[in-house]
């Protein structure tokens, strides 16, 4: 039987491009699923999401998939993108306060209103655009992928997280913050590799190819 | 390093066909927009945006398969725009693989309207367009004012203001065109462009009047732009998207290259 990625599908956002991104570096079965039944026999799985933060969790909540997420970073690769790595922190400053997964120890924060770049000059919020990803460490996921590489970024909130052995890369957008985590099975990135044109193409095919070694 | 800015091709398309008006009135074919997008995307395009300028509900289907053939294919941001009324209407093109709808008249009918769609679909994926045609105070200071109907139709709205407050309904990003100058070549109108980046807090796409690549720059280093968008001069293969990113990077400009 072929690999089967699963897109857990939660109401929240666009899936089609993520689905078709994953079919386009030659993902051999991909399925988009609400069912944990489904989820459950997929060989990774990948953990989208935008929109708020409170919506997204309350979604989660219902669908009874804050206990699946625990059951699936145990045993298989899981690729969480905007959102879908926010709600594995502890918390967002989204909406007045969310409590998320608390997957992985740490919060999400807003950039603030008042953000400037280092020469002074008042960056835009939500940070949207190509930004430069600082790769902090060595991981199968950066195959190919040069240090600095640009990729798509769509976000307000951002991810601070308090195990800094996790952190995988940063990006700086008035502030340092962590864009990208990984522990284990789970890579967790900011940016959306399913826009990220040729560099987000690379980064999903390492993904479909990963063996965790752990 | 920081933030690139970003260059976004627009397919202006009818009936299923690449489509350039001049001022929204002679209309010339440049292509399948399928094919257009493609190129676009191979020539390193940051995002690319589609508006639908026929817009009809016999054209709806067209524009639906043509939104996911793109998007099927095509791997970077892409906004759909034209005819975007509802909230259903917007569904049916996230769903078709958009990642950001463009609302311009429906904002204009029912403002709330853009804090119904920001509230359900995230302000990130949300961008007004606003159409601004410059109509000075009798003494003489510069003033814009929003025209609907391509440019014909005055409404009285302040474009300023108007950007301000669509930021305050949960807009994620604004699309400025100049009415003066779409279609003219010969630049953005910086005025209205400068005073609106100034304004609000989300980023600004300058529309408008894209003639050669210096255009491009002066959107951004005098405009303040955030990302310039423009047709006709990459439909005709006059300028490719990589040419006009090499020369904004000669220019001291952040591009992604």
């Amino acid at each position: 039987m072929s690999e089967l990625v699963a897109v857990i599908d939660y109401g929240m956002g666009n899936l089609h491009s993520v689905g078709s991104a994953l079919e386009h570096v030659g993902a051999e079965r991909v399925v988009v699923s609400a069912d944990p039944a489904v989820i459950r026999e997929a060989d990774r799985v990948v953990f989208p999401g935008v929109g708020a933060m409170r919506d997204c969790m309350a979604e989660i909540r219902r669908l009874g998939f804050d206990a699946l997420m625990t059951e699936l970073i145990e045993d298989r690769p899981v690729l969480a993108i905007c959102v879908g790595m926010q709600a594995l922190l502890e918390r967002s400053e989204e909406n007045g306060g969310v409590d998320c997964l608390g997957l992985m120890a740490g919060d999400v924060r807003f950039f603030g209103d008042d953000l400037t770049d280092s020469a002074g000059r008042r960056l835009k919020v939500p940070h949207m655009g190509w930004s430069q990803v600082r790769q902090q460490m060595d991981h199968p996921l950066w195959a190919g992928i040069e240090q600095d590489a640009r990729f798509y970024f769509v976000h307000s909130y951002c991810v601070a997280a308090k195990d800094r052995d996790a952190v995988a890369a940063t990006c700086d957008y008035g502030r340092e913050f962590d864009a990208v985590l990984a522990h284990d099975r789970l890579f967790a990135v900011q940016f959306h590799p399913e826009k990220s044109h040729a560099t987000g193409l690379q980064l999903l095919t390492n993904f479909v190819n990963w063996i965790p070694s752990c | 390093m920081g933030l690139a800015k970003r260059i976004i091709p627009c397919l202006d398309v009818d009936a299923g066909r690449v489509v350039k008006g001049v001022n929204f009135v002679d209309i010339r074919d440049a292509g399948d927009p399928v094919e257009i997008a493609q190129r676009y995307n191979q020539e390193g395009a940051d995002e690319i945006t589609f508006l639908d300028i026929t817009a009809t509900h016999e054209g709806r289907d067209t524009t639906v398969n043509t939104v996911e053939k793109i998007a099927s294919e095509v791997f970077i941001p892409l906004t759909v725009g034209g005819g975007i009324r509802t909230t259903d209407d917007i569904r049916l093109m996230l769903t078709a693989g958009a990642d950001k709808v463009s609302i311009n008249s429906a904002a204009i009918h029912n403002p709330e309207f853009v804090r119904e769609a920001a509230e359900r679909f995230g302000s990130q994926c949300i961008v007004v367009a606003i159409d601004a045609k410059r109509v000075d105070d009798v003494d003489g200071q510069p003033r814009y004012e929003i025209f609907t109907h391509g440019g014909r139709r005055p409404t009285g709205i302040d474009a300023v203001g108007w950007a301000k407050h669509m930021t305050e309904l949960g807009a994620g990003e604004i699309l400025l065109t100049s009415m003066d100058r779409d279609g003219t070549r010969d630049g953005f109108e910086l005025g209205v462009t400068r005073a609106i980046t100034d304004s609000v807090s989300i980023p600004v796409i300058a529309s408008g009047g894209v003639g050669n690549l210096q255009h491009l720059v002066d959107g951004i280093t005098q405009g303040g732009a955030d990302a310039v968008l423009a047709a006709s001069i990459f439909h005709f293969a006059e300028y490719s998207i990589g040419e006009a990113k090499r020369f904004m990077a000669e220019q001291g400009i952040e591009v992604r290259l």
